[in-house]
């Protein structure tokens, strides 16, 4: 971001900018930035929050009074945060294959797919509440996102024929993203749930079957010997905050 | 909060080690206040309207969102795992505050909104998106854009 700033205003562009990691814009020293105490990826703080919001971005351009630069302001006050755990029942992973005769990986994706059933008809809700949804960055539905995880995970790969076609390493990152967005906006439609980042994040990489499922995927990834597969599994998967819960 | 001592270790040097280009000197334009600028906002979250390409994997280019963009129209295709999504989720203005720039605009904070803003992707190194923010830099001085404000992720 650093970098961006610098060449916009050596081009003539005043610029100012927010800053999520202070140590980056110690050592770029960007013409105006002002650092946030607040998650990666929620750069303006506390979601549905226009005041906070306006705050953070008046201060921001009040940066442009300054005289000279290179400037670093600190933003004064922290975002909300809430730790209330997520009510729905957890899912624990149970790799044990049962007297049913299924493999662990057949248990895994019939328990996923019971799962996603459940969160999809909340995720419906979530839509018609607001009147939006950030799933579909795949351009693939839900069921061919499940087909394509079950199909990858099983190694069917007549039903992978479709995909290879189009990169198949991205398609199974952007389905993980259009799951993720499934489970969070399903989530959040549900009365008192969370609204914190790492609240929501253990919740999902501990709790759900989808999680498992991923995870499984990433692993089929590191079978692979193409540069594209080995990077989805190593590092475009599954954050490396949250890459713990999966060592074996 | 982003203060770095309350990640894990191996995260914490992840986050220090990416990379940063030093600058022999940092350009500054004078003579841009709030209440006469028009803004444009450039994200480095990956974002994009839907029938955009999605970003790939240490692309340097950007995408348009013009400023009447539904918000039910916008995406995220960043190849990070590693930031938080659910902001952007709850409330796009998370990541791309049009609604709250169009509110300072009414209020005389700023000047006036542009009529497109942009996304790159970061994670990346931004060495390779020198020339395509120095050919955008022409693009937000037709849009008579005086203030460019960025938006990590």
């Amino acid at each position: 971001m650093g970098g961006l700033s610098h060449y916009l205003e050596d081009e003539g562009i005043a610029t100012t900018q927010i800053s999520l990691i202070k140590e980056h814009s110690e050592k770029m020293k960007p013409p105006r930035a002002l650092w946030v105490p607040f998650p990666l990826g929620r750069p303006l703080g506390n979601p549905n929050d226009p005041e906070f919001q306006r705050d953070v971005l008046t201060q921001a351009l009040n940066l442009l009074n300054e005289p000279a630069g290179p400037v670093l302001a600190d933003y004064p006050e922290e975002a909300d945060g809430d730790q209330t755990e997520p009510t729905i029942p957890a899912c624990p992973v149970d790799f044990c294959p049962r007297d049913n005769g299924l493999s662990s990986i057949e248990l895994l994706l019939q328990q996923f797919g019971s799962e996603f059933n459940a969160m999809h008809t909340w995720f419906t809700i979530a839509c018609e509440q607001k009147g939006r949804t950030t799933s579909g960055v795949s351009d693939l539905s839900f069921d061919e996102i499940l087909r394509l995880y079950s199909d990858f995970i099983t190694g069917n790969q007549k039903g992978l024929a479709t995909f290879e076609q189009q990169g198949l390493a991205d398609t199974l990152r952007l389905a993980a993203e259009d799951l993720k967005s499934c489970y969070f906006e399903a989530l959040a439609s549900q009365p008192g749930q969370p609204t914190d980042a790492a609240t929501l994040a253990n919740w999902f990489w501990s709790a759900t079957y989808a999680a498992a499922v991923i995870n499984e995927v990433r692993k089929k990834c590191l079978e692979h010997d193409t540069k594209e597969m080995n990077l989805a599994g190593t590092l475009l998967l599954i954050p490396r905050n949250q890459m713990h819960r999966f060592k074996e | 909060m982003v203060r770095l001592e309350i990640y894990q270790e191996e995260e914490r040097r992840h986050l220090l080690d990416l990379p940063c280009p030093t600058f022999d000197y940092t350009p500054f334009v004078s003579g841009v206040t709030p209440g006469r600028a028009r803004v444009a906002l450039i994200s480095t979250a990956g974002l994009h309207r839907r029938s955009d390409r999605p970003f790939q994997l240490g692309e340097a280019g950007y995408r348009v969102i013009p400023r009447n963009t539904d918000p039910a129209e916008l995406v995220m295709s960043h190849v990070s795992t590693n930031f938080d999504r659910t902001g952007f989720q709850m409330d796009v203005n998370m990541v791309l505050p049009l609604d709250r720039l169009r509110e300072l605009a009414e209020r005389g904070v700023i000047d006036s909104v542009a009529d497109f803003h942009y996304s790159f992707m970061g994670a990346t190194d931004p060495t390779p998106m020198e020339a395509e923010a120095r050919k955008l830099a022409g693009i937000l001085t037709q849009d008579q854009v005086t203030c460019a404000l960025l938006v990590p992720v």
